[in-house]
């Protein structure tokens, strides 16, 4: 066991909080031995997963019990986070009594890896029991004729979906004001937007509205929410996970991502959905270890579990434009890292600033193509019209939102003769340059590190009539989908804001399919985080 | 031989990127559409008698009057994979609308193309043939462009990397239309999806989409502008449809629209090396209807220019119309359509080793270019060989025949003639036939051992045509076999000119070709067994000795 660290009390001095000991939310099994309300001393998050499981296994609670304890919670929380445009409360109940009747009747082999686990799945994601409409107005009401590939293997694993997640339409957007249904707000400050576009499903796991949920991330959109609603959030390596069943937006930078209140439950969502499916051929034949293996509990750790781990923090990201809280969380964290044994250096990526604006070219490019499909003839929203360019021209019209358009008209202009060569080429000139230079870190650094955005989570309409405010805050994920690699997010500190400061979240950026080294190393820091909690406040009081 | 020389080089005057590829030339969707519609519309009549010749006369007239026409064609060929491009759904012509689909190929969110293997061993099949040069890494593009028959607001194509390039087709025109080799060059070949089909309603209120076809897999080969009169472009379309035929990669079938043509027609004074403003022809369905409107297009352009009015040959489509035999303008081209076109993304690059192109180098079938040299090689007259090698059953039965031992000459008589007729008149096809190329060959055998004559032979051959068997059979059970008793014979021959004393004086007073006469009362007293040979000998031994 490591001796207890004491780096991470910088990071408290960012918060506002009382010197009275924080209420925690835990794990299910313990909420029903000891509810919420009891005043628990801050420690490492335990699995939620793990301790469904052992209820169901020992038969101490029923997954209608466990059930039943999100659905109540997720009914007081929801009218003020918002987090889902679907919940399948009745669908989810019967689930879990099939589940039950089948332990029941069955025994331990109907316990799958996920069973009687409440999954929130982001609305662009293919659900076939439940309406799927990528936050678009184009899609409302549409019904998918089969699952997405990462819902099915979830389903098949025992989970059982609970509902259908908020996000900025089609995925475009950081901070889930761009969905046509509705604002998600973050759990931890309801001025403030939980990010995005996975908003819904970041919020609803901070919120614990569900145990896990899926996401997206084509820009940031899994790892930049998570950093402001305080949760783990996975980017795998672009192919780990199929895209079968995800609405496209830049099919080349799309990856099907999770999120979780614990390293452990992340990294047993990994191991369900990742893997190569015949359906998506950019999916990778690459070995699916089981990520949890690598998962050490903190009393088995030794003193410097880190030791031999070269991580290298990205100078870039520390510079200007970036929050000073966030900056100092982030240096915190590095010398954390430190104490656990990992050598810590600097590390430069001379093309990191290029990947903005490269990324918006490739993926707006790629949406343009992507979305029209959404072009009312098929399925969605239809206006009826009396010629075709006409049909076409208003379905899409009225259908998309406003940052879909402009994405749309931007894409169509970088591709367009006589400029294809000036963006797009030029952009994958660029794409090329920032996989190099991650390449070339990664050969001396086993995991760079960086802030997962450049600031805490920011007020709701902040943002909304500065666009380019808004693409500036994906400077620090961008460039990952660029060069397709895994990162994962760990909330590490707070900085001042909301009743008890706004959580900020740690990236770790490693190899392709080093996802389970990024787990390990995320599971060990996150372990021997000591007297924080990211559990929202909002929680305490329920 | 000068001529067939100086019309195998290929045209290399004009630079690629005019050369009639993408851009310039694919079709707007609105074309592709409507094209489809008249296509089915269009009831085909028999191909109006002599037109071919007629037009390759004026074809050829016109040339005299010092202009040129330059050709060029853009083929679809539909491969008949057992599932379509990027899904597994099947695909059946004719077949419910909206019966073979699934999310896949309509364009339903989320879902991603997988690239069937089989269309890129098609694909190489058909680039081999082509003589082409094989990309050994190609890659996927988007074509991006909207209408409601293309279900992802994108077509899957091959842009700038297609699978294969820089090939040609050999071909001999028909004797008949004057003859000789051909080598026409082909710019590329490359891999795409079809779109689906839209169906009009009669009150034009409404149209409906079936998206059977969206996904099928298309193999687009583009010329370069080699082919100079109408029955030249016919002739390398039907070449493209033999090669996809011999492959067994397709139907062909222009009908259906398995095989669809798109001409590009132009015309110069000869002697000037750029082109002139170029026209796009559709709607052709058959190989006939494709020579006759280039050769009505090559006559209104030249006609213009002698009027003084090429202005007046403008970029556009003109569909030909089979009823008045004539073009007309579908639409004008205005400026060079966007497709926009990147790279797909959901798709990896085609890499191919060349142990797998080298397996499918070996794997080809003789192709009908080798067919027509080597029955050229056995002595068979150019009629033949076109006859015999342009059709696979036709050639797989000829060959066959051959295996079996018969004589070449003779085989090809047989097969082009009382076979052929019998087929035509019965509208079979040859491998509907139950003949089989060994009882053919058997058939030769006893007619030049004797067993039985060339006339009972014909007999034989409807039998066995309509009702199969053997030779061996047909003689039995018919007692068909030829009388080769000279004994028998000679008792015939005096039976017969001891009941024709009339005749038999006549011949003697000098009427020597009665001896037919006799010959023929013979044969019908044996009921055409008597051997011919034998017949005449003895009969004519007969009227001199006696």
């Amino acid at each position: 066991m490591p001796p207890p660290l004491q780096a991470h009390r910088m990071l408290l001095s960012h918060r506002r909080i009382s010197p009275a000991p924080r209420r925690r939310f835990t794990a299910v099994s313990s909420l029903s031995s000891a509810p919420a309300k009891t005043a628990v001393a801050p420690g490492p998050p335990p699995s939620s997963i793990l301790s469904i499981r052992d209820s169901l296994l020992s038969g101490e609670r029923t997954a209608a019990d466990i059930t039943s304890e999100y659905l109540s919670r997720l009914r007081r929380t929801e009218p003020s986070v918002r987090s889902f445009i679907h919940v399948a409360d009745a669908a989810a109940e019967r689930d879990a009594e099939e589940l039950d009747r089948r332990i029941a009747s069955g025994g331990k082999d109907a316990v799958g890896p996920l069973a009687g686990v409440l999954v929130g799945v982001k609305d662009n994601l293919c659900t076939v029991d439940m309406p799927s409409t990528g936050g678009s107005r184009i899609l409302d009401g549409f019904q998918p004729a089969y699952d997405a590939t990462a819902v099915r293997r979830l389903r098949d694993a025992g989970a059982i979906v609970v509902g259908k997640t908020n996000l900025d339409e089609f995925g475009m957007g950081s901070t889930t004001e761009g969905s046509a249904y509705q604002v998600t707000k973050n759990p931890w400050d309801d001025s403030r937007v939980p990010g995005g576009s996975s908003g819904g499903s970041a919020s609803a796991v901070s919120a614990r509205q569900c145990v896990v949920s899926l996401g997206s991330d084509t820009g940031g959109s899994v790892r930049q929410p998570a950093s402001f609603c305080g949760v783990v959030g996975l980017k795998p390596t672009y192919g780990r996970v199929s895209r079968f069943g995800l609405m496209a937006y830049a099919s080349s930078l799309d990856v099907v991502g999770c999120f979780g209140s614990s390293v452990f439950d992340t990294a047993t969502m990994l191991s369900v959905i990742a893997g190569h499916d015949k359906m998506d051929s950019t999916s990778s034949s690459h070995d699916v270890p089981d990520y949890r293996s690598d998962l050490v509990s903190l009393n088995l750790l030794e003193s410097k579990p880190l030791n031999n781990l070269r991580i290298g923090i990205v100078q870039e990201t520390l510079g200007e434009g970036v929050d000073t809280g966030v900056i100092s969380s982030i240096k915190a964290a590095a010398s954390h890292l430190e104490q656990l044994g990992s050598v810590v250096e600097e590390v430069s990526l001379p093309s990191f600033s290029l990947g903005l604006p490269a990324y918006y070219i490739l993926a707006s490019s790629e949406a343009s193509s992507n979305l029209s499909r959404y072009d009312g003839i098929r399925y969605g929203k239809q206006v009826s019209a009396d010629e075709l360019n006409e049909l076409y021209g208003d379905s899409r019209a009225s259908g998309l939102g406003h940052e879909v358009k402009m994405r749309i008209l931007m894409g169509t202009y970088a591709l367009s003769a006589g400029y294809y060569d000036a963006y797009y080429k030029r952009a994958q000139q660029v794409r090329t340059l920032v996989k190099k230079s991650f390449e070339e870190a990664l050969k001396r650094y086993d995991v760079l590190i960086s802030p997962a955005a450049p600031s805490a989570a920011y007020k709701i309409g902040e943002k909304t009539n500065d666009p380019l405010a808004m693409y500036a805050g994906d400077i620090m994920t961008v460039n990952v989908n660029l060069a397709g690699l895994p990162a994962l997010v760990v909330p590490c500190g707070f900085v001042e804001g909301g009743s008890a400061g706004l959580p900020v979240g740690l990236q770790m950026i490693g190899s392709p399919f080093s996802e389970g080294n990024l787990l390990r190393v995320g599971h060990i820091f996150e372990q021997t985080l000591q007297d924080v909690s990211f559990v929202p406040p909002m929680l305490a009081d329920l | 031989m000068a001529l067939t020389l100086l019309r195998g080089i290929r045209t290399q005057a004009l630079p690629r990127a005019n050369a009639g590829l993408f851009c310039t030339t694919r079709l707007s969707p609105l074309a592709r559409f409507t094209t489809r519609v008249e296509g089915v519309q269009t009831t085909s009549p028999k191909a109006a008698p002599t037109s071919i010749q007629q037009a390759a006369k004026e074809a050829a007239e016109q040339k005299m009057q010092g202009f040129e026409a330059v050709i060029g064609i853009e083929t679809h060929v539909q491969l008949s994979t057992l599932t379509k491009a990027f899904c597994s759904c099947p695909y059946d012509y004719g077949s419910q609308p909206n019966s073979t689909v699934c999310p896949t190929c309509m364009g339903h969110p989320g879902t991603l193309p997988v690239l069937n293997a089989k269309v890129v061993e098609c694909a190489v099949k058909v680039a081999l043939a082509l003589n082409c040069e094989v990309s050994m890494t190609s890659k996927f593009d988007r074509k991006q462009y909207f209408y409601p028959d293309l279900p992802k607001g994108y077509q899957i194509s091959q842009f700038d990397i297609p699978i294969a390039e820089k090939g040609y087709i050999d071909l001999d025109l028909p004797v008949e239309f004057g003859g000789g080799h051909r080598r026409f060059g082909v710019t590329r070949v490359h891999i795409e999806e079809d779109a689906g089909k839209l169906l009009h309603s009669e009150s034009g209120n409404y149209s409906q989409v079936d998206l059977n076809r969206a996904g099928v897999p298309l193999l687009e080969i583009v010329s370069e502008p080699d082919m100079r009169t109408g029955i030249e472009a016919a002739e390398y379309g039907a070449e493209v449809q033999r090669l996809v035929r011999y492959l067994g990669v397709g139907n062909g079938n222009m009908q259906e629209g398995s095989l669809r043509c798109d001409v590009n027609v132009s015309v110069r004074p000869i002697g000037q090396s750029e082109f002139g403003t170029k026209v796009e022809i559709k709607n052709m369905n058959s190989f006939n209807e494709i020579s006759r409107a280039i050769d009505y297009e090559i006559s209104r352009q030249i006609h213009l220019h002698k009027e003084s009015q090429a202005d007046q040959i403008v970029q556009e489509t003109r569909l030909w119309n089979e009823a008045s035999q004539k073009t007309f303008t579908m639409r004008k081209k205005e400026g060079l359509a966007d497709y926009r076109y990147f790279p797909e993304p959901d798709l990896a690059e085609v890499v191919l080793t060349s142990e797998y192109v080298d397996e499918i180098r070996n794997s080809l079938p003789e192709l009908p270019e080798a067919k027509r040299r080597r029955y050229e090689n056995m002595g068979l007259s150019m009629q033949d060989v076109i006859f015999l090698a342009n059709d696979d059953n036709v050639a797989h039965f000829f060959d066959s025949t051959l295996e079996h031992g018969a004589d070449a000459k003779l085989a090809a008589n047989w097969i082009m003639g009382d076979m052929t007729a019998y087929l035509k008149d019965e509208k079979l096809s040859i491998h509907e036939s139950k003949l089989t190329p060994l009882e053919l060959s058997e058939m030769i055998a006893s007619i030049k051992n004797g067993t039985i004559s060339g006339k009972i032979a014909k007999e034989i051959l409807v039998e066995l045509i309509a009702k199969g068997g053997t030779v061996k059979s047909v003689i039995e059970e018919k007692d068909l076999i030829q009388i080769a008793d000279p004994a028998a014979i000679v008792a015939m021959v005096d039976k017969v000119l001891a009941d024709n004393p009339k005749q038999l004086e006549q011949y003697r007073a000098g009427k020597t070709k009665l001896q037919g006469y006799f010959a023929g009362q013979v044969m019908k007293a044996s009921k055409g067994k008597a051997s011919p040979v034998l017949l005449n000998k003895i009969l004519g031994e007969k009227l001199k000795g006696s």
